[in-house]
């Protein structure tokens, strides 16, 4: 392993950082918009982890979500439409010591970086991803997604969307190598909240679906079930993702086992409830990052294999 | 029985006596000849290794790859034509040559492949294999008489050699054999060395067991032996013995060799020929270098990954060819805009779209220069040699991170596949200069902090206390932050535009070849310049007062270029991409379309260039272009 970029200043770390450590510029969603509690949470992680500043970098897309970076202080990079996933890879690739996240929006994810999506998922590196998802493409004012409800006007399909949206957990669990799937709600701190420590603390890609409220174009989706809790149906487990509070505020409450495939993919198919909490966990998943690292050398010895090289090719 | 047979009008007794073409052993300064073989019967190991075993015995040596487009395409068709053509000197070898002057051929289709391109003289020995004339099956029997009546059109020599028959009388499977009796043939014809030829076809076969390379080893011997009995000619073209330690290998090899000795760490890519190569070569050695080649999902995501990965400090490349390169222009504006070091190497094919996609083309000039939206200022540059293409990457590595951009390597199927000894290059520590140190950003330091003379700044990289910010593609100021104002986005524009200007200052003006005046100037780039070089050559010692100009910098363009064109009476690009002739039908000066580079030289220099261009998926023949000039200098 490479570590010449793992010495950041020789001294040993005795700093303590706050939620404010974190903060950055005043973040400019719409009022009411559910990014707010998201990067709230975020903050509020990265003080329970204590993770240093400059060794977490925020990647994303472009949409609302993906201003997101933008309203840290931490190393962030804000890409390109349907491209984070690939830069945060190489991001990870070759610098294990980074605490990696990435921030998509619906389009973002599951339209035109769809393929990333699959891709990543497979490749498992060790990061947390946030799927923020409001249903529609917010910054590009109110087009149909692929995560649009069927028959819901926007302003492309005026007369409501014509087909049925994809799942995006249903999905995730589709591809192989899967390692760490979850739902959570935006409105929901405490679920939010504890939901991405254990997706920080999981090993390999960690992938959270998060109901985003967007006051500005889908209020009538969001707000019924904001207004009706007895929607949400918290997954429990000893394994799983439990919150106290959560517990005590939900009505409703199943058992599921995180490591039954079968049974994180039937759970996709509920129409009663909105399943919240974690779906399916994996920790023996390959992880590409750490397949792919490789003994590093001096400058002398690579200059050394380089003549062996030469000489392979002399006349 | 006649000296030079006409293949379909002889007996096929005839074959195994001597053949008399009178011609006997005669000395050439360079002689070029190829081998040509259904696809998956070898003719391209049997190619290289003669290129190659002639590099070793010091002589200058150049190949050609002849590539299908398909893997194993319907045998016996023009279309399946596999092979190598190779160009041997007693000096330095620059390029191809001309039409070839000896043709070994597997069987009539794929010769006339050949033929129909023009690429032998008129007269050409060919050595084929006589089995196909006296077929059982009368079907072939009749393709080999249509093909020597189209073929009849030329003086070729036609000598008839029982390959398939001489090669299972070593192995059983003939397609697994011929080419190494073939081989055995040019040792004969061209003098080689015959241990050298042995070792060539050890190292062909290393990996194979040990009897392969033995039952090998007696093709090649027994090809020597029938020749010796049969022909009673040689091409002599004496080696000179090396002055220094030499190196043979492709374009696409010595990129990676370079990216080794430039100390690049990741090589993201997607597959796509003529570029794949690279990273084979990578993938298999990268381990002892502590780098990665990543195969990612698309060609987007290739480039996606070397951004990301040079944005947290490691050295990355990204390589293509035409339809990758233009998947990745949305992330080629992305770099520019956030100013991060990034190379990508283009091996240019023909296109547009899939095109011809193992052959030589240069028509990504443009979309290179301007293909991504938005204003992109960025460097790109094109190795002429395969020895610059080892060198180009450590020179782009520098470049890329002192002026925090994107560089551009144009190279193309030529070079690619290409095969030739250069100078072995005497290794620089600094050239793999280690990530940058993640010592604390002073406080107040900002991560665009452009010197606003330069343009130039210096980036923070994730893991340096006190620089945390974000980098992105909306318009930012010297702090990254996104901003809308007019006065941001021009200076932000300006900055990333005069590092280039900065950049041009240091660069030299090219140095005319042939003279510094006189009646006509060739201005070219990329690969096409060994060829170039030599008509100029050939055209001076007529007495005609051409020279030619080679740039190595496409943007920013070196400076002087105006100045040398100002010397000739006419001044004309030669390049391999489409341009419309001057007196095509419907063309005038106005609605002409040029060549790339003319294009560029008439609309940044005002030079009021001619622009000659071809897209026949061929590298320029010397004396093609000799022609043009002929025509071009009207005679005294
Ligand atoms: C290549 C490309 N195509 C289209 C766009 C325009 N665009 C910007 S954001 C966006 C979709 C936003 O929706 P979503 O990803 O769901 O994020 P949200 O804004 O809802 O958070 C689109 C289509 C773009 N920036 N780049
Ligand atoms: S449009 Fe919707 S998602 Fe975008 S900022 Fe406004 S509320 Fe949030």
């Amino acid at each position: 392993m490479d570590t010449s970029l793992l010495d950041i200043s020789g001294a040993a770390d005795e700093r303590t950082f706050t939620a404010n450590d974190y903060k950055g510029p005043t973040a400019r969603w719409c009022p009411g918009c559910g990014d707010f509690s998201i990067l709230a949470t975020t903050r509020r992680l990265l003080e329970l982890e204590q993770l240093a500043p400059e060794k977490t970098l925020f990647v994303s897309g472009i949409g609302c979500s993906s201003r997101f970076p933008h309203y840290l202080k931490t190393y962030g990079f804000h890409g390109i439409h349907g491209r984070a996933l690939p830069l945060a890879l190489g991001a990870k690739l070759r610098r294990p010591d980074l605490h990696v996240f990435v921030v998509m929006g619906d389009g973002d994810c599951t339209s035109i970086g769809a393929g990333h999506w699959i891709h990543a998922i497979r490749y498992n590196p060790n990061m947390t991803v946030l799927l923020l998802d409001n249903n529609i493409y917010g910054l590009t004012k109110k087009q149909t997604s692929p995560t649009t409800p069927v028959n819901y006007k926007t302003n492309t399909q005026p007369k409501g969307s014509y087909l049925n949206p994809l799942h995006p957990i249903s999905v995730t669990l589709g591809v192989a190598n899967a390692s760490f799937v979850a739902q959570t709600a935006d409105w929901i701190p405490a679920h939010l909240l504890a939901t991405m420590r254990a997706a920080q603390q999981h090993k390999g890609l960690s992938f959270i679906r998060i109901l985003q409220r967007c006051p500005k174009w889908t209020i009538d989706i969001f707000d019924a079930k904001v207004k009706t809790p007895d929607e949400m149906m918290i997954l429990n487990h000893a394994n799983g993702i439990t919150d106290p509070k959560v517990q005590k505020m939900y009505k409703n409450q199943m058992e599921h086992d995180p490591s039954d495939l079968d049974a994180a993919r039937a759970l996709t198919g509920m129409t009663s409830h909105i399943p919240l909490g974690l779906f399916y966990k994996n920790e023996d998943a390959a992880i590409y990052n750490e397949l792919r690292m490789n003994k590093s050398f001096t400058t002398e010895e690579k200059m050394a294999n380089l003549e062996k090289e030469f000489d392979r090719y002399a006349v | 029985m006649s000296s030079s047979q006409s293949a379909s009008s002889e007996d096929a007794q005839e074959v195994y006596e001597k053949v008399i073409t009178g011609l006997g052993d005669k000395t050439y300064t360079d002689h070029s000849c190829e081998v040509v073989s259904d696809a998956g019967e070898g003719a391209q190991k049997c190619g290289q290794g003669f290129g190659a075993l002639s590099a070793k015995m010091g002589n200058g040596a150049w190949t050609v790859e002849i590539i299908p487009a398909e893997i194993e395409p319907p045998p016996r068709t023009p279309g399946s034509t596999s092979g190598v053509g190779i160009r041997i000197g007693q000096d330095k070898i620059t390029n191809a040559g001309d039409a070839v002057k000896l043709v070994i051929a597997f069987n009539e289709q794929v010769l006339l492949s050949r033929h129909r391109v023009n690429a032998m003289s008129d007269d050409c020995i060919i050595l084929i294999d006589s089995k196909w004339r006296t077929h059982v099956n009368p079907k072939v029997v009749g393709e080999w008489e249509d093909a020597m009546k189209e073929m009849s059109t030329k003086n070729y020599k036609w000598i008839l050699v029982p390959l398939e028959a001489e090669t299972l009388k070593v192995v059983d499977n003939p397609k697994l054999g011929k080419n190494m009796f073939a081989l055995g043939l040019l040792c004969h014809i061209y003098d080689r060395d015959v241990q050298i030829a042995k070792d060539q076809v050890a190292y062909t076969f290393r990996k194979k067991p040990p009897a392969v390379t033995e039952a090998n080893h007696k093709l090649l011997e027994a090809g020597i032996a029938w020749a010796a009995e049969n022909l009673d000619f040689r091409f002599l073209v004496p080696a000179r013995p090396p002055t220094s330690e030499l190196l043979v290998m492709n374009g696409n090899e010595a990129f990676g060799m370079g990216a080794l000795a430039a100390g690049i760490d990741v090589c993201a890519m997607y597959p796509i020929t003529p570029a794949s190569s690279v990273s084979h070569y990578l993938a298999d050695v990268y381990d002892n270098f502590g780098g990665m080649v990543h195969q990612a999902e698309d060609e987007i995501a290739a480039i996606g990954v070397a951004l990301g990965s040079s944005y947290t400090g490691k050295t990355a490349m990204t390589i293509t060819s035409g339809p990758g390169l233009a998947l990745k222009g949305e992330f080629i504006g992305l770099a520019l805009m956030i100013e991060m070091p990034l190379i990508i190497i283009d091996v240019q094919r023909g296109g547009p779209s899939t095109g011809l996609p193992t052959k030589v083309e240069q028509s990504d000039l443009l979309c290179v220069l301007y293909g991504q939206p938005g204003d992109g200022p960025k460097i790109v540059m094109a190795p002429s040699s395969i020895e610059e293409c080892f060198h180009c990457i450590i020179t782009a590595r520098q470049i890329a991170e002192t002026l925090r951009t994107c560089v551009f390597i144009l190279s193309d199927a030529n070079l690619a596949t290409g095969q030739t000894p250069f100078e072995r290059p005497k290794l620089d520590a600094k050239w793999m200069a280690g990530p940058p140190k993640q010592t604390s950003v002073p406080e107040g330091s900002r991560p665009y902090e452009w010197n606003l003379d330069t343009g130039i700044s210096e980036r923070f990289i994730p893991g340096q206390r006190g620089g945390e910010h974000t980098v992105t593609g909306l318009n930012h100021d010297e702090s990254s932050r996104v901003n809308y104002e007019p006065a941001t986005n021009q200076l932000g524009h300006a900055m990333r535009s005069r590092k280039i200007a900065v950049f041009a200052e240091t660069l030299n003006a090219p140095i005319p070849y042939g003279g510094d005046e006189g009646d006509l100037l060739i201005v070219g780039w990329g690969s096409t310049r060994g060829a170039i070089e030599e008509a100029v050559d050939r055209a001076r010692a007529k007495g005609l007062k051409a020279s030619s100009l080679h740039l190595t910098f496409l943007s920013p363009l070196q400076p002087g270029i105006k100045e040398a064109c100002d010397k000739f009476t006419k001044v004309m690009t030669v390049e391999l991409n489409y341009s419309d002739a001057s007196d095509d039908p419907h063309i005038t000066p106005t609605n002409r379309r040029r060549g790339q580079l003319a294009t560029l030289l008439r609309a940044q220099l005002l030079i009021d260039c001619g622009s000659w261009g071809k897209v026949h998926g061929a590298p320029l023949q010397p004396a093609v272009l000799l022609g043009i000039i002929e025509k071009y200098i009207p005679k005294a």
